[in-house]
């Protein structure tokens, strides 16, 4: 697929760097307050992901428009070790980094769908969509 | 970058006023505690009325600095929290319940007075 805009996370400072960009991208389809905050923070959460484990990787951002839904789809691409238990890591409060364990369930909440792919040592893939209401 | 602590009589105030990126939250983190050292403040009101995002990293930072401030003999109240930014962290399961919060600064500030019972 054919992304809008990309941003590489290579260091900590893009993570900032990716929400920002994530949520002017959000509010340019018409989000309202809430629902940018919701996506900048679900892209902080899955930036950060990518920054603690893989050490890079790369946040993309599309902009949907279906006949009647409009909306933004990120993606979270990495080529790390990739998640061993992936169950695991949808559980409130699992961290192997000494967080809250707030992340990925967390970004599901925060988002309308969510999809992850990963393999071991190739890497991780997760796309998640908010729509616009 | 570094966020200025103002001191006020015995408190401590922080008004957040940028994107707060991981490392500029530890440094607030260890600036803070070692304000409050130096100082022999009894209380401190952060205020959030500027931030539009908190993540889970940042909720970590924040809630560790009250628990450690507290430690250390310091009351710390939050204040300001935006509606978008309490739903998010709803969404993502923080519920930092053991954190004083406040609606504004001065209702912080006579939050502090009432914790202190000064």
């Amino acid at each position: 697929m054919d992304f809008q805009s990309c941003v590489n996370i290579k260091k900590e400072w893009d993570i900032v760097g990716a929400r920002q960009l994530g949520r002017d991208i959000a509010r340019k389809i018409g989000f309202g307050t809430v629902d940018q905050a919701r996506i900048a923070t679900a892209i902080s959460e899955l930036a950060r992901n990518i920054y603690l484990y893989a050490g890079t990787g790369k946040i993309c951002f599309e902009t949907i428009e279906e006949m009647e839904q409009k909306g933004i789809m990120i993606l979270a691409l990495d080529n790390g070790p990739g998640i061993k238990e992936l169950s695991l890591v949808m559980e409130d409060g699992y961290s192997t980094s000494g967080g809250l364990g707030a992340g990925l369930p967390g970004v599901k909440r925060l988002m309308d769908e969510f999809d992850i792919h990963s393999e071991e040592g190739k890497g991780t893939e997760i796309k998640v969509i908010k729509w616009l209401r | 970058m570094r966020i200025p602590i103002l001191k006020l009589h015995n408190y401590l105030l922080i008004s957040i006023q940028i994107d707060l990126d991981d490392q500029t939250a530890i440094q607030f983190q260890e600036d803070l505690l070692s304000k409050i050292h130096e100082s022999g403040a009894s209380g401190v009101v952060i205020d959030l009325t500027s931030v539009d995002i908190i993540d889970s990293f940042i909720a970590k930072v924040l809630g560790d600095v009250v628990t450690m401030s507290d430690l250390m003999g310091a009351k710390v109240v939050l204040t300001g929290i935006q509606p978008a930014v309490a739903m998010t962290l709803i969404d993502l399961g923080i519920h930092l319940q053991d954190v004083p919060t406040a609606l504004d600064l001065e209702q912080g500030l006579i939050k502090l007075r009432q914790e202190l019972e000064e």
